[in-house]
C-alpha cells in the first residue's frame, strides 16, 4: 500500500479494504464460490440424469 | 524476536527466519530436480510426435507422457509454489514461518509422493496420463502417491495462512499485506479448493483401485477431477502474476499503478478463476448448457478481465518507473532501455507477453462453447496450456529463481553469459511448441495419440500435409526448449554447488532497486498520458484478441454452414 492510500487513524476503514485484508473471509469465498457454482451444481446435474433401463 | 533464528539479508534488508529459509531452499531445490526429470520426459514426447523421428513405441509413449505431465504440471510447479508462498509470507512480512517442523512433514509427504509416483509410473502399469480417467485403472500406489503429495501441499498452504496470522499478531507490517504477498495468498486460497477437490475424487478412486468401491462414474470423475486438474493450473496463474509484480518492484523499484485495482483483480480470481474448469466438459452430454455457459462464458470472462487488468498494470508500473528514472522519450524508450540482459527481467517479460498473447487469447477461444468444438480434445489444448503453464508460469518461476539464488542461497550465479540468453532460448522454443501444437490441433490432430497415421490399425485418416509439418516444427521447438530448460537447470545447480559464496557482501549491481519516489513520478508521460506505451501495447493486444476471436467464429461458420 502506498503512503497516500493509508487512511487517517480516526477514519473508518472501507468495507472493501476490510474484506481484502481478511485472509480467512477470502479463503471462505475462494472455496465456497467454485464449490457451489462448479462442484455442487455439476454434481446435482449428473445425479439427476435418469438411469438407463 | 530470537535473533539467533534470524539473519538480515544484505541485499534486501529483510529479516530472514533461518528455519523457514531452509524449508524454502529444500522446496526450491526439489522443484528444479523435478523440472529436470519432467523436461527429459518432455523430450521423449516431442520426439515421438515428430513423425520423421517417432522415437518411442506406443506403450513407452504413454508412460513417458504420464510422467512428463505429472512431473512438470504438478511436482515442479507445486514444490516451487510452496517455496514461493513461504518466501512471500515469512520473508516479505519479516516474521517467523509458522511451525517449521510441520513444514518438514509436509515436504516429506510431498517428496515421498512425488518419488513414489515416478517409481510406480516407471513400472509401466500406470500409464493413464495425468488425467487418469476412469474406468482406465492405475496401480493403487499411483493414486496413493498423489494423495500423499496433495496432503503435504495442503499442510504447506495452512503453514502459509498461519504465518499471516503470526505476522499480524506480532505487528511485523503496517496496513495491508504487500501486493506480492496478497497474490501469493490468492494462490494458496485456490490451492486449498484444488487439493480438497482432488481428495474428493482421488480417495474414492484409490479405494476403487483396491476393490473397496465397486464403481466410479466416469462423468462424475471427469467433473470433479477437473476441479483439481484445472484449478491446479489456476494456482500457477496467481503465483506467476505475484512474481510479475515482485520483479517490477525489485528490478525497477516500481509501485503498482493502483493497489486497489490490482487487489480487486485478484479478488476476481478468488471468486471466478476456478470455474474455467468447465471448459474441459464443454462436449460432455451429461451437464447442461446453462452450467457450461455460466461457468465459462460468463464467470470465466470476469477472471479473464482480471488477467487483462494485471497485464495492463504490471507493464504500466514498469513504464511509469522507467519514465521516472529518465527514460521518458517517445512511446517505447522505457522498454528499449529495459535491462534485457538481466534474466530476472527478460524471463518475467517473456512470461507476461507469452501468457497474454498466446495463453490468454487462446484460453478464451477454448472457453466459448460454440467455438470450442473446433479444437476440443485436439493438440490445440496442449498448445494452449504450454503457453499458459510453461511460457507463463515456468518462465516466471525461472526468472524468480535467478533472483532467489543469490538472495536465499547466498551464492553468485555462474555462467552469467548463458543465463542472459537462457530465457530467450527457452521462450522461443516454447513459443514454437505452443504455436505448432495449436496449428496442428486446428487442423484436427488429436491430443493423447501416439501415431496420427494410425499405422497398423487397419484404419486411416488423411490429415493435411501441413499437420505433419506442424508436428515436425513442434519437434524442433521441443529440442530448442529442452536446451533452454537444461541450461536453466545446469546454471542453477552449478551456482548452488560452485557459485562464489556471497556471505554478507552485497551484490553489484544491486538485486533490489530503490523504490521510485512520488517526486520522481511527477511530470512523466507523453501527451497527458502517464503510461502511453503500455496503452499502445494494450490496444495491439485487444486488436489481436478480437481478430483471433472472430476468425474462429468465421472458421466455425465454414465448418457448419447455416442455410
Amino acid at each position: 500500500m502506498s503512503p497516500q492510500d493509508v487512511p487517517p487513524q480516526n477514519e473508518e476503514i472501507p468495507f472493501m479494504q476490510r474484506l481484502l485484508d481478511n485472509p480467512f473471509i477470502l479463503l471462505f469465498l475462494g472455496v465456497a464460490s467454485p464449490a457451489v457454482l462448479y462442484l455442487i451444481w455439476g454434481i446435482m446435474e449428473i445425479v439427476s440424469i435418469p438411469l438407463g433401463k | 524476536m530470537n535473533t539467533n533464528l534470524f539473519r538480515v539479508c544484505p541485499e534486501t534488508g529483510f529479516q530472514v527466519h533461518k528455519p523457514g529459509e531452509r524449508l524454502m531452499k529444500a522446496n526450491a531445490v526439489a522443484a528444479v530436480v523435478f523440472l529436470l526429470i519432467g523436461g527429459i520426459y518432455g523430450l521423449g514426447v516431442g520426439l515421438t510426435r515428430w513423425p520423421a523421428v517417432h522415437l518411442l513405441p506406443a506403450d513407452q509413449f504413454y508412460l513417458v507422457l504420464t510422467a512428463h505431465g505429472l512431473n512438470v504440471l504438478i511436482f515442479w510447479i507445486i514444490f516451487f509454489e510452496i517455496a514461493l508462498i513461504y518466501f512471500c509470507s515469512a520473508v516479505l512480512l519479516n516474521c517467523r514461518l509458522a511451525t517449521p517442523k510441520l513444514g518438514w512433514v509436509a515436504f516429506g509427504l510431498m517428496l515421498v509422493g512425488a518419488l513414489l509416483n515416478n517409481y510406480i509410473v516407471l513400472q509401466g502399469n500406470s500409464s493413464v496420463m495425468m488425467t487418469s480417467y476412469t474406468p482406465m485403472g492405475a496401480d493403487p500406489l499411483f493414486y496413493l502417491s498423489l494423495i500423499l503429495f496433495a496432503v503435504g501441499a495442503l499442510i504447506g498452504c495452512f503453514i502459509f495462512f498461519g504465518t499471516l496470522v503470526i505476522a499480524k499478531a506480532e505487528k511485523t507490517y503496517e496496513g495491508s499485506i504487500p501486493l506480492v504477498t496478497f497474490g501469493a495468498m490468492v494462490a494458496a486460497i485456490i490451492a486449498v479448493f484444488t487439493i480438497v477437490s482432488g481428495a474428493i475424487i482421488l480417495i474414492p478412486t484409490f479405494l476403487w483401485s483396491v476393490g473397496l468401491v465397486a464403481h466410479i462414474d466416469p462423468l462424475m470423475y471427469r467433473m470433479i477431477w477437473w476441479a483439481f486438474g484445472h484449478s491446479s493450473q489456476q494456482i500457477n496463474v496467481s503465483a506467476h502474476i505475484a512474481i510479475w509484480y515482485a520483479v517490477a518492484a525489485l528490478v525497477f523499484g516500481a509501485k503498482p499503478l493502483s493497489e486497489k485495482v490490482s487487489r480487486t483483480a485478484f479478488l476476481m480470481y478468488i471468486l471466478f478463476l476456478q470455474l474455467a474448469s468447465v471448459h474441459h466438459l464443454l462436449v460432455d452430454p451429461g451437464v447442461s448448457s446453462e452450467f457450461k455457459m455460466f461457468n465459462t462464458s460468463y464467470a470465466m470472462y470476469l477472471a479473464v478481465m482480471a488477467s487483462m487488468v494485471h497485464g495492463l498494470t504490471v507493464p504500466g508500473a514498469i513504464e511509469a518507473a522507467q519514465r521516472a528514472r529518465g527514460f521518458n522519450k517517445g512511446l517505447f524508450e522505457w522498454l528499449t532501455k529495459a535491462p534485457w540482459g538481466n534474466p530476472v527481467f527478460s524471463g518475467m517479460f517473456i512470461s507476461l507477453v507469452g501468457f497474454g498473447f498466446l495463453g490468454g487469447i487462446t484460453g478464451v477461444v477454448m472457453g466459448a462453447e460454440q467455438i470450442n468444438i473446433l479444437i476440443h480434445n485436439t493438440l490445440y489444448v496442449p498448445g494452449h496450456f504450454h503457453a499458459t503453464v510453461v511460457l507463463g508460469t515456468t518462465m516466471a518461476f525461472m526468472a524468480m529463481t535467478y533472483w532467489l539464488v543469490p538472495v536465499l542461497f547466498r551464492r553468485e550465479l555462474v555462467m552469467k553469459g548463458l543465463a542472459k540468453f537462457q530465457p530467450y532460448i527457452f521462450g522461443l522454443g516454447m513459443t514454437g511448441v505452443s504455436l505448432f501444437l495449436m496449428g496442428a490441433g486446428t487442423l484436427g490432430v488429436p491430443r493423447r495419440h501416439w501415431d496420427i497415421g494410425f499405422a497398423g490399425t487397419g484404419m486411416t485418416h488423411d490429415f493435411p500435409a501441413a499437420a505433419y509439418t506442424m508436428l515436425a516444427l513442434n519437434g524442433m521447438s521441443v529440442v530448442l526448449a529442452v536446451i533452454g530448460g537444461a541450461s536453466f537447470c545446469i546454471i542453477i545447480v552449478a551456482s548452488l554447488l560452485f557459485g562464489r559464496k556471497l556471505g554478507e557482501e552485497k551484490s553489484s549491481p544491486a538485486l533490489a532497486a530503490n523504490m521510485v519516489t512520488d517526486k520522481e513520478y511527477k511530470g512523466i508521460g507523453l501527451g497527458g498520458l502517464t503510461v502511453p506505451g503500455t496503452l499502445c501495447l494494450t490496444l495491439i493486444f485487444f486488436a489481436a484478441f478480437a481478430a483471433y476471436y472472430f476468425i474462429n467464429w468465421k472458421y466455425l461458420s465454414q465448418t457448419w454452414g447455416i442455410s
